[in-house]
């Protein structure tokens, strides 16, 4: 059985355990690795939310995988931060795991920052950087009542080798995720006892729409399929799951 | 006492007056809280958001103005999302003093009202003719978008400027089912948080779908709080037990905090886990099981505030407690000062439990 496999069972094991299963919330849920990442956890029977800004699209979803949740908003418009909050723990009745996974690349196609536009930037940063901190705020309540009653709490927040390396052309994406990388660190900090965990997790180059938008000519067999990138992240998360409920992890447990 | 009249939740000056178990009175700088209490202590929040409740609207048969405020409903447990207890307002907002508000309509079972992005139609008068069960069509998927989106939170016409949901939701919200704020919650942030940890006092949340807090009307207001829906997680539940082997205190905040738990240790001290409605009232012939003492905003007499905190203190203790309110110029109302009142009756009846 391969690891994920593995895994993919836990996730039900968890739902045995708590009686309930794990609530899952992920923005930018109807494409790229957000859609597989919807996907992964759905079949794994995590009971599964998600944010995007396309209603068609969210209703696409929601028609393939009936058991999801979507909801139409944009992380990157303060005024909606609490009707999608709201709707995600209406839907899921609270929220074990958020993944903030909403991206912007800022202009495209991308520029030399001296040709950045001032908008440009401050679109990568509201998506990349204050949307995250806004929603993982109005949902800290919810992640630190999942913490205490033992169910994980786990941010995830979606970075990229571009917040690490200076890559030219990269300046506004590169720089928010950079921004969002250590919030996620500090937030780690603060949380941390209070049971809540927040992590930065870098999937890698992967075929998607918002690569393709970055570098058109990319040739597609070079890239990351995003369901591989989506099943190690949903291994994390689960391995991660169960240590902080001390359920025994998944190679234990066979 | 003057009522707090701008929406900050926790304003640098906020003022603290507190009752020790002895009746003696001080007063501190709220942001002082967490040195107030003891290592073994367990402080209690309520960790209901707030729920966007006020909908406004046309009434179809007369097509008169509305603007329906939902109350309360009859569970947490996830059936009937559609179903609410609401009290229709006439024309108007939140601007006139709901005393002074035009009635609606006269209501009768059928009638519609079409509300922003929502369609309620009533299904029961219930005991007072503005009081009324509403059934909101649409699935639940399409009634949580509308609510968030058309609701507004309900507003006081003691605080001029409109309140945004994030005004209503404390730091620590966690599940929308609030109908107004637990707004003794305002008190926390994660600041203090951290401060009760380091002092070795423990924190825990129960959820209470706490209802709407004034109607306008003498006749309803009678009748509040309204039953009110609550859940206690095992944890806390725990953590309660706990405290008493090490003869802590229970501090709850909020009164919902003191009604949920109360009601749900009712049959013999002990609280039990899960879900509940709470239907009490809580007063001067209340004998406390749980709760040792409470942190709440500060409240006039004759409101349902006031008399949940006779069954903490006795009368004489109270009107020094309001004498020194006066004095010392505290706030009132949901963004107002604080109190924290020490249980002093029926003390030696508890020990033990």
């Amino acid at each position: 059985m391969a690891t994920h496999e593995v895994l993919r069972s836990t996730i039900h094991h968890i739902h045995d355990v708590w009686g309930q299963p794990l609530r899952v919330a992920v923005t930018g849920g109807t494409s790229g690795l957000g859609l597989a990442l919807v996907h992964e956890f759905s079949k794994s029977g995590a009971h599964v939310a998600f944010v995007a800004r396309n209603r068609d699209a969210v209703e696409r979803v929601m028609h393939e995988l009936p058991r999801t949740h979507g909801i139409v908003g944009d992380v990157s418009r303060k005024e909606q931060t609490y009707a999608i909050a709201m709707q995600v723990l209406w839907a899921l009745g609270g929220v074990d795991v958020l993944i903030n996974n909403a991206s912007s690349l800022g202009p495209v196609p991308l520029a030399l920052l001296a040709d950045t536009q001032c908008e440009d930037l401050e679109q990568a940063l509201a998506t990349n950087l204050l949307g995250p901190f806004r929603l993982t705020k109005a949902l800290l309540g919810s992640l630190a009542a999942s913490a205490r009653e033992s169910r994980g709490a786990l941010v995830v927040n979606i970075s990229s080798d571009a917040a690490m390396n200076a890559y030219p052309t990269w300046g506004a994406y590169g720089a928010s995720k950079a921004a969002l990388h250590h919030l996620s660190r500090i937030w780690h900090e603060e949380l941390a006892p209070s049971g809540i965990r927040v992590l930065s997790f870098d999937p890698g180059d992967m075929d998607t729409p918002l690569h393709a938008l970055a570098i058109p000519n990319a040739d597609p067999s070079e890239l990351k399929r995003p369901e591989t990138s989506a099943q190690e992240l949903v291994d994390l998360v689960t391995s991660m799951v169960c240590d902080a409920t001390r359920i025994p992890k998944p190679l234990e447990a066979m | 006492m003057i009522a707090a009249s701008i929406p900050i939740q926790r304003p640098a000056d906020a003022k603290l007056l507190v009752v020790d178990a002895q009746g003696e009175i001080t007063h501190h700088p709220r942001r002082d809280l967490a040195a107030l209490l003891n290592d073994g202590d367990l402080v209690i929040a309520n960790d209901a958001a707030t729920v966007p409740a006020s909908l406004f609207g046309v009434h179809l048969a007369t097509a008169a103005p509305v603007e329906v405020r939902l109350a309360g409903r009859r569970s947490l447990e996830g059936e009937e999302m559609n179903v609410f207890d609401a009290i229709v307002f006439g024309a108007g907002d939140y601007r006139t003093r709901t005393e002074h508000r035009p009635v609606p309509p006269p209501l009768h079972v059928g009638d519609v009202m079409q509300l922003v992005g929502l369609r309620a139609e009533i299904v029961c008068v219930l005991d007072h003719p503005r009081f009324v069960r509403l059934r909101l069509a649409g699935s639940p998927h399409e009634i949580w978008e509308a609510l968030a989106h058309s609701g507004r939170p309900i507003q006081y016409a003691h605080v001029p400027s409109p309140l945004a949901i994030w005004d209503s939701w404390t730091p620590i919200a966690g599940p929308p089912v609030a109908f107004e704020p637990p707004s003794a919650g305002f008190v926390l942030d994660w600041n203090t948080l951290q401060s009760l940890r380091e002092r070795g006092v423990r924190f825990a949340t129960i959820t209470h779908a706490a209802g709407i807090s004034s109607t306008g009307d003498p006749q309803l207001d009678r009748r509040l709080p309204l039953d009110e829906p609550y859940r206690i997680p095992a944890t806390t539940a725990a953590m309660i037990r706990d405290c008493r082997v090490r003869t802590g205190r229970v501090i709850a905040i909020g009164t919902t905090v003191v009604r949920a738990l109360e009601h749900a240790a009712a049959e013999d001290g002990f609280v039990r886990v899960g879900f509940g409605t709470a239907t009490q009232e809580i007063g001067a012939a209340t004998t406390l099981k749980v709760v040792d003492a409470i942190v709440s905003g500060t409240h006039e007499p004759c409101t349902s505030h006031y008399e949940l905190l006779r069954a903490f203190v006795d009368d004489e203790i109270l009107r020094r407690v309001d004498l020194e309110l006066e004095r010392e110029n505290y706030k009132t109302h949901e963004f107002g000062d604080s109190i924290l009142v020490a249980r002093s009756k029926d003390v030696a009846k508890n020990l033990g439990a």
